[in-house]
C-alpha cells in the first residue's frame, strides 16, 4: 500500500469513530464599524508602529511626493512596473529626473545580481490595505513581479485610501479571494525585521529595511482627510 | 553549550534529568531564558489588549477542530486543488520517507545547494543531516536558525531558535565562523548575515520551507514570518519544496485570519508579522520570477495514530506558536535543549511521546508542575495539562495502551502500594486501625523515600490521628 493510501485508511477508519465538526462564529474578526477616518487612523498608527512610513498625498499630487522621497533617500535607481497606472504615471513624472528607472518585466535569471546589488528601491502598487493590522495587500503580476517588494533595500508602495478594509477577514470576503488565488498573494506590514539576536529589534535582515507608503486620497477628498 | 568547545553537545530525552540538572546550574542559560520569556509574556498580554481574547480563542479552537473532524476529506481536497494549481503533492508515512522524497527531488535536479526557511517538521525528520549525507548542502536562512547552525546546535525554541544565546555569544560565533568583527552592534551583525545569505540565496538550487496553514479550498500554502527569508526561500531558487504535517490543513481561506491573528500575538506579541506569504502555484508562463516547480510533502510521522483517540486528538490542533513554552515555569528554568527533542516545553511533552515512544520520553510528561499556565494561554485551547496527565497514565500502564511504549514506567511495587492504599482508604475500620498504628510507630518512618526526599523532608505521621482528635473534641463538647 502506498503511504498515501495507508494514511487515508487510518484517518478514515478512526478508532473512536467519526467526528462532528463544530460551528464557527466569525463575528470577532469582522464588523468593526469604523468610520473612514477611524479606519485610516488605525491603519497609519499600526503600520508606523512597526517602522512603516506613511506619506499622505492625493491622486493628482502623489508623483511629486514620490520624487521628494526619492531625493530625500538618495534613490538613484528605482525598479518599477510599466503597465499598471501607478507605474505608468510614475514613469511619466520621472522621465525628466535623474533617477534611473529599472525595468522589472524581464525574467529574473537575466538580471538577478543586478536586482540584488544595484537597485536602490522597488516601487509597487497595492491591492488594498488592512486597517486593523496596518497591512498592505499585494498580488504580484508579470508587470510587478514578486521580488520587487523584497530584494531592494527600500520598498515604496502606493495605496489608495478607498481600498483600505477594516480587517483581513473583511478583505478576503470583500474581494472574493476564495474564488481564485494568484500564484503569490502577500500581506506586508512594515519593513523586514528580526529579533533573533537577544530580542533586539533590527530592520532589513533579508528584505527591505524601509517601507514607505504613499497613501493617496482622491483629489477632491483631501480637505476632509 | 560553550561556543569554544569543538565537541558538539548532544541532548536526548532519555537524559532529561541529568540535562535539567546541568541547565539549572548554568547561570547564563537561566538568565538568557528568564529575560526572553519575561519579555515575551508581557508582549503577548499587551498585544491582545483590546481584543475579546476568549471569543477569539474559542473560534481558533473550533476552526482547528472542524479541520480535524473533516481531515481525510480536506486532505483530499487540498491535494486536488494543489495539483490543479501545479503544486505536486507527495505523502510520507514518516520522517525517513519524507527525507527520501525530498532528497530524490533534489537529486533529480542535480541540486548541490539547498537554502531553507524555518521548518520545524524538517527538524523533526532531521532533514539537514540526511541531505548532507547525500552530498547536498542545506543552509538555514532564518537568522536564528543560521546562528544555531553555525554553532552546530539545534533550535532551543520553536519560534526563536537562538533564544538560548546572548549578544556576546552570537558575536563570538559569527566572528569564529564567518570572520565578522567582534561587536555588540546588532545592526552590524544583522547586516553581515544579510550579505552572507544573499549570496547563498542566489546560488541555491532548491528552497525548502515549512507551512503554517495549508488551505484546502484554494490549494494555498501560507507562511508566516518577519525576516523575508521565507519569501526569499520560496521565490528565488528555481524549485520550492514545502514540507509539513498532515494536520496543518484548514478548510477555508476565511479560516486563516483568526488563526493568523492568534498565532502572531501568541508567538511574539506582535499584532501582525511583517509578511504573510500565500503561495498557490509555481511561476506561470508570463511571470518573471518565482520557482518553476513547487512540491508539497505531507508527513504523517505518528499524527494519524494520535488522530485515532478522542482525547489525544486535541494535540493536533496546535498551531506551533510557542506560547506554552514561553509561559512554562519548567521550560523557563531548564531551557529548550534540556528536553532533547525537536519540540521542547509543554507542546513537546504531549507530542514527542507519540513520535519517539514513551520508552525514550517517559520523563517529559512528568516535567511539569501541572500549574496550568500552558493550557490557559494556548490560542487553540488545547487542554495541555490533561494531556500530560493522560500520558503519565499511559506511561504507567493505566491508560488505553495506545501510545507507543505505554506501560514503560509501570512498577510492580508502586502498583501494589497504591492497590493497598486504595483498599485501606475504602475500608474505614482498617483505615483507623492503620493510621493509629502509624502514629504510634512514627519513629520507624524512614527519612529517605527516594526522589521524593531529594529536596523535601519525609512526612512524619502525627502521634494522634485527625479522627481521634475530632472524636476527643466532640466528646469534650458534649461533656461540657
Ligand atoms: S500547544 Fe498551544 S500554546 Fe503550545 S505551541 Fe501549540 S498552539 Fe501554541
Amino acid at each position: 500500500m502506498s503511504a498515501r493510501d495507508a494514511i487515508f485508511k487510518r484517518l478514515r477508519e478512526r478508532t473512536d469513530g467519526p467526528l462532528t465538526p463544530p460551528a464557527c462564529d466569525f463575528s470577532v474578526v469582522t464588523n468593526r464599524g469604523w468610520s473612514r477616518a477611524e479606519r485610516l487612523e488605525h491603519f497609519e498608527r499600526l503600520i508606523t508602529s512597526v517602522h512603516g512610513e506613511v506619506i499622505h498625498t492625493t491622486s493628482d499630487d502623489w508623483t511629486r511626493r514620490l520624487a521628494e522621497v526619492l531625493a530625500a533617500k538618495s534613490i538613484k535607481r528605482l525598479a518599477l512596473g510599466r503597465e499598471h497606472p501607478v507605474a505608468a504615471e510614475a514613469r511619466e513624472a520621472l522621465k525628466a529626473s535623474d533617477v534611473e528607472l529599472v525595468d522589472v518585466d524581464r525574467d529574473i535569471e537575466t538580471w538577478q545580481r543586478e536586482q540584488f546589488e544595484r537597485v536602490d528601491a522597488g516601487m509597487t502598487s497595492t491591492g488594498g490595505g488592512i486597517a486593523e493590522t496596518g497591512s498592505l495587500w499585494l498580488w504580484p503580476t508579470p508587470d510587478e513581479p514578486r521580488l520587487i517588494s523584497l530584494v531592494p533595500p527600500i520598498h515604496i508602495a502606493v495605496l489608495d485610501a478607498e481600498s483600505v478594509e477594516d480587517t483581513f477577514f473583511d478583505m478576503i470576503e470583500a474581494h472574493g479571494w476564495a474564488q481564485g488565488m494568484p500564484t503569490n498573494a502577500l500581506l506586508i506590514s512594515g519593513p523586514s525585521k528580526t529579533a533573533d539576536i537577544e530580542q533586539t529589534l533590527a530592520y532589513g535582515v533579508h528584505g527591505p529595511r524601509e517601507l514607505v507608503v504613499l497613501l493617496r486620497y482622491a483629489a477632491a477628498q483631501v480637505a476632509s482627510a | 553549550m560553550s561556543i569554544h568547545d569543538d565537541a558538539v553537545q548532544t541532548f536526548t530525552p532519555r537524559d532529561f534529568h541529568r540535562q535539567a540538572h546541568d541547565a539549572l546550574g548554568n547561570p547564563q542559560i537561566r538568565a538568557n531564558f528568564r529575560k526572553a520569556m519575561d519579555g515575551l509574556m508581557t508582549k503577548r498580554r499587551d498585544s491582545f489588549g483590546d481584543w475579546d481574547l476568549e471569543t477569539l480563542r474559542e473560534l481558533g479552537a473550533n476552526i482547528r477542530m472542524r479541520a480535524l473532524a473533516k481531515l481525510p476529506e480536506l486532505l483530499e481536497q487540498l491535494e486536488a486543488n494543489c495539483e490543479a494549481n501545479g503544486i505536486h503533492v507527495h505523502w510520507a508515512e514518516d520522517g525517513e520517507e519524507a527525507c527520501r522524497i525530498i532528497r530524490e527531488l533534489c537529486e533529480a535536479r542535480g541540486a548541490k545547494a539547498v537554502i531553507k526557511g524555518k521548518s520545524m517538521v524538517s527538524e523533526e525528520m532531521h532533514l539537514n543531516e540526511h541531505l548532507e549525507a547525500a552530498g547536498i548542502e542545506a543552509l538555514e536562512s532564518d537568522l536564528g536558525e543560521y546562528l544555531v547552525q553555525l554553532n552546530q546546535q539545534t533550535p532551543s525554541h520553536i519560534i526563536m531558535p537562538a533564544i538560548h544565546l546572548n549578544t556576546d555569544e552570537i558575536s563570538d560565533i559569527m566572528h569564529h565562523k564567518t570572520g565578522t568583527e567582534r561587536t555588540r552592534d546588532v545592526d552590524y551583525m544583522t547586516a553581515a548575515a544579510r550579505s552572507q545569505l544573499r549570496e547563498r540565496f542566489m546560488a541555491a538550487d532548491v528552497g525548502i520551507s515549512g507551512v503554517n496553514f495549508a488551505v484546502a479550498e484554494t490549494g494555498t500554502l501560507c507562511l508566516v514570518e518577519n525576516e523575508g527569508n521565507g519569501r526569499m526561500t520560496t521565490t528565488v531558487p528555481p524549485m520550492h519544496i514545502a514540507v509539513t504535517g498532515i494536520e496543518k490543513v484548514v478548510e477555508h481561506l476565511r479560516d486563516v485570519p483568526p488563526l493568523y491573528a492568534l498565532l502572531s500575538r501568541s508567538a511574539t506579541g506582535q499584532h501582525v508579522t511583517t509578511y504573510f506569504n500565500m503561495i498557490s502555484g509555481p511561476r506561470k508562463e508570463q511571470e518573471h520570477d518565482g520557482p518553476e516547480a513547487v512540491h508539497l510533502v505531507l508527513v504523517d510521522n505518528g499524527r494519524s495514530r494520535i488522530y485515532q483517540d478522542d482525547e489525544l486528538l486535541d494535540t493536533l490542533r496546535c498551531i506551533r506558536c510557542g506560547a506554552c513554552m514561553n509561559h512554562c515555569p519548567v521550560y523557563t528554568r531548564v531551557g529548550g535543549h534540556t528536553y532533547g527533542t525537536t519540540y521542547p516545553g509543554p507542546i513537546g511533552s504531549i507530542l514527542m511521546p507519540h513520535m519517539l515512544g514513551l520508552e525514550d520520553t517517559k520523563d517529559l510528561p512528568s516535567a511539569s508542575s501541572l500549574c496550568g499556565a500552558c493550557g490557559e494561554v494556548c490560542p487553540v485551547k488545547i487542554p495541555i495539562p490533561d494531556l500530560l496527565v493522560r500520558l503519565r497514565r499511559e506511561a504507567v500502564g493505566e491508560g488505553r495502551g495506545n501510545v507507543p511504549g505505554a506501560g514503560v514506567k509501570r512498577n510492580k511495587k508502586e502498583v501494589a502500594a497504591w492497590k493497598s492504599f486504595q483498599w485501606l482508604a475504602t475500608h474505614p475500620g482498617a483505615w483507623r486501625r492503620g493510621t493509629a498504628m502509624a502514629g504510634k510507630l512514627n519513629m520507624l518512618m524512614p527519612s529517605n523515600l527516594g526522589p521524593w526526599t531529594d529536596h523535601r523532608t519525609a512526612p512524619k505521621p502525627a502521634k494522634t490521628t485527625l479522627h481521634a482528635l475530632i472524636k476527643r473534641h466532640r466528646k469534650q463538647r458534649s461533656d461540657a
